[in-house]
């Protein structure tokens, strides 16, 4: 994490080149996508392996 | 042991804001690699590196971009060893993402993903940290360590190849069952993997 700006740019607010429309019917999809994997329950597995890290020291 | 420097205070706060974020690095390991169990795999090992190398973490920063950053060079790595195969998720397959007007067949999650996962690497993953995670032009090109000109240069190439492909409905069914394809993704993976994406985990 090396390189900051003061100004970060708002990732909706520009256009990409060619003047083709920011955000395609499918770009909700992107976000639907991911948040359908963060609600997802947490497999015990994780809990069993962040409940190791703590023996590890 | 690596931390032996910390208080157990700091331990314990680094230890909740890793909790925290696993269930991000899962969603941005599902939209890399596709399977949902070589997804978690990944996030496994990218728990014990970002454990192992806590004592690199500056508290007050962001735990989920300095993960990211090393589930991203652990995807680099396995993906050169042939460990993925970029399979998409069946579970998408029946999800409707939307029915645009005036089209026959509504694009489908599973689509979208399929799409995605034709994409070359370094493509997929701005859209996916910029798209699905949120983050900004400048965070991302932290993550991906390199410049934020870039990143913007290959969000818009992603955007544009999935739409050319959503639109015309030319989504290939399996992702990269073509061998010559596989190995223009490999020849790009090099060359990502050459010079960025270690700001943190190395």
């Amino acid at each position: 994490m090396t390189s900051r700006t003061a100004n970060p740019t708002p990732p909706g607010g520009d256009r990409p080149a060619g003047g083709r429309v920011a955000r395609p019917e499918w770009a909700d999809g992107l976000r639907q996508l991911y948040d359908s994997v963060v609600d997802e329950p947490l497999p015990d597995s994780f809990r069993d392996l962040l409940a190791k890290l703590d023996a590890q020291g | 042991m690596e931390g032996s420097d910390r208080t157990a205070c700091e331990k314990a706060d680094f230890k909740r804001e890793l909790t925290e974020v696993v269930p991000h690095l899962r969603a941005f390991a599902r939209g890399l690699c596709g399977r949902p169990d070589m997804a978690d795999d990944l996030v496994q090992e990218t728990l014990l590196k970002a454990w192992a190398a806590q004592d690199r973490f500056q508290p007050g920063t962001s735990m989920r971009a300095w993960t990211f950053v090393i589930l991203r060079n652990a995807y680099l790595t396995d993906m050169r060893r042939n460990r993925f195969r970029g399979d998409y998720d069946e579970s998408l397959a029946e999800r409707v993402l939307t029915a645009p007007a005036g089209q026959e067949q509504p694009i489908h999650l599973s689509d979208l993903h399929r799409a995605l996962l034709t994409l070359p690497p370094e493509r997929r993953e701005a859209l996916l940290l910029v798209g699905a995670g949120g983050f900004s032009y400048e965070e991302a090109a932290a993550i991906c360590g390199c410049a934020v000109g870039t990143i913007k240069s290959r969000v818009g190439r992603a955007r544009a190849a999935l739409n050319a492909m959503l639109e015309d409905g030319s989504v290939p069914q399996r992702s990269l069952d073509d061998a010559a394809a596989h190995r223009a993704i490999l020849e790009e993976l090099d060359h990502v993997a050459a010079g960025h994406g270690v700001a943190a985990a190395s």
